[in-house]
């Protein structure tokens, strides 16, 4: 069977896989990182997004051999090894941007990559139209589209003092 | 999904080399099309050979041209400065593709090789009178595109750049399926070394074509007014739950005058 090797959350695995294993399976089945979750397996939900390398990217939508070397982010690795959560994360919980959070994983990577592509911060239109790739049967997205604006000025303190 | 060997190639010649030893090997660049239809068992290749890693990707900019690597992702290409300035529309078309997501994997290799129908660079590269560039040889737009999910390359060609000329104006204006955010209607206007060209997605059966009508009207006159009363006819058009024939036709009329106006 082949293999690939990969990092995962700062860990190093080696993985027997398919060719045709998805990278989501190998997370969840291979690895039991189950807090990536799978909702359309057509592309289009965004549940499954998880970060390759630092950039977003949608695991059911990636072969898990496509990610020999890569540095993999998921959600369970965003968290300090002493349990304080990210500030994405926080400000979810803060603004109370979750119900059933079935779609949570993939919006606080989702969300976590467009941060860091805005360092000079977003407005809140901005941050609407970033989420396209998510979507959310529950929040209206409302609170997460607050969530994000409080957690893009706990990440880029600068740019909200330049304005 | 069907299983099959994943092949990473050291070169394109070894990767050629690859498609060429058996018949059912196919490519794989960003994903994004082709590991949604293997999902769908729409294709049951033996070996995918894996075009990541070898360099294809990258922009250069010179002072007649662009040219773009094959792998190339949507990302890249949006937030290259030389492209949102010296040819804007091409920068806002690579935005408006699926989501960032999509954006960070899926190449401009890959939907130029695909070919679909709704597919949004097809409209540029045709426009601004791109050439695609292959291990093989060069082929101008007006070759390349021919009929839905067809094109001029061979099954063992690999598509390693585009350049793309520099056009004095160019747009594009993109009426998005909500679901999907294919283009039910996309329009791709330009003004440049091959002529003024209006390329037209997402709204006939056979994929991208060459709007003359409105083209000769813009040539006289470059102006969103000069196109106004120019009507579509329906025929060839797609029809589905999404939008009519006559729709589509009707949208083609605002989408180019909206382009227009904004290039
Ligand atoms: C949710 C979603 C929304 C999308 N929205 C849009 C949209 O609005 N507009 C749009 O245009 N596209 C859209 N796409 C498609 C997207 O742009 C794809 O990235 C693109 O069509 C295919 O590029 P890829 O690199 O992913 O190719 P792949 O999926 O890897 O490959 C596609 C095909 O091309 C062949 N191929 C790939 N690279 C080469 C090459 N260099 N030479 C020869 N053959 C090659 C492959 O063998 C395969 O048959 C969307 C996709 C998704 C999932
Ligand atoms: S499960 Fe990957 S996008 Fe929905
Ligand atoms: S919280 Fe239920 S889908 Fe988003």
């Amino acid at each position: 069977m082949p293999q690939v090797s990969l990092t995962v959350n700062g860990t190093p695995h080696t993985v027997e896989v398919e060719g045709r294993t998805l990278l989501v399976e190998l997370l969840r089945e291979k690895l039991s990182l189950t807090g990536t979750h799978v909702g359309c397996d057509t592309s289009q939900c965004g549940a499954c997004v998880v970060h390759i390398d630092g950039y977003s990217v949608k695991s059911c939508t990636m072969l898990a051999m496509q990610a020999e070397g890569a540095m993999v982010t998921t959600i369970e690795g965003l968290a300090a090894a002493d349990g304080t959560l990210h500030p994405m994360q926080e400000m979810f919980r803060e603004h109370h941007a979750l119900q059933c959070g079935f779609c949570t994983p993939g919006m606080v990577m989702s969300a976590i990559d467009l941060v860091n592509m805005h360092p000079q911060g977003m407005t809140e239109d901005e941050i609407r139209h970033g989420l396209e790739g998510n979507l959310c049967r529950c929040t209206g997205y409302h609170n997460i589209v607050k969530a994000i604006d409080a957690a893009q000025k706990l990440m880029h303190p600068m740019a909200q003092a330049a304005e | 999904m069907y299983d099959f060997a994943f092949q990473t190639p050291a070169s394109v010649s070894d990767a050629v080399k690859m498609l060429a030893d058996d018949t059912e090997a196919k490519l794989l660049a960003g994903g994004q099309t082709f590991i949604p239809v293997l999902k769908q068992r729409l294709n049951k290749p033996s070996v995918i050979v894996d075009l990541n890693g070898l360099g294809l990707s990258g922009i250069t900019s010179a002072p007649d041209k662009i040219t773009i690597g094959g792998m190339t992702t949507h990302n890249a290409i949006m937030s290259n400065p030389d492209i949102q300035k010296r040819i804007p529309g091409l920068a806002k078309m690579a935005s408006w593709i699926g989501d960032t997501q999509v954006r960070h994997r899926g190449t401009m290799g890959g939907s130029l090789a695909n070919n679909d129908p709704s597919a949004c660079y097809p409209t540029a590269v045709l426009a601004i009178g791109a050439t695609i560039v292959t291990d093989q040889r060069r082929i101008p737009a007006d070759e390349y595109f021919q009929g839905m999910f067809t094109t001029a390359l061979a099954p063992e060609e690999i598509v390693t750049a585009i350049e793309f000329p520099i056009p004095e104006k160019s747009n594009y204006e993109k009426f998005r399926n909500p679901a999907s955010r294919y283009a039910m209607v996309g329009v791709f206007v330009a003004k440049g070394p091959a002529g003024i060209r209006v390329a037209i997605t997402g709204a006939a059966q056979d994929g991208v074509f060459r709007h003359t009508a409105m083209e000769q009207a813009l040539a006289t006159n470059w102006s969103a007014d000069a196109i106004k009363g120019i009507v579509t006819p329906a025929d060839g058009l797609n029809s589905d739950i999404h939008a009519s024939a006559e729709y589509r036709a009707h949208l083609i009329g605002v989408m180019t005058r909206r382009a227009v106006a904004g290039a």
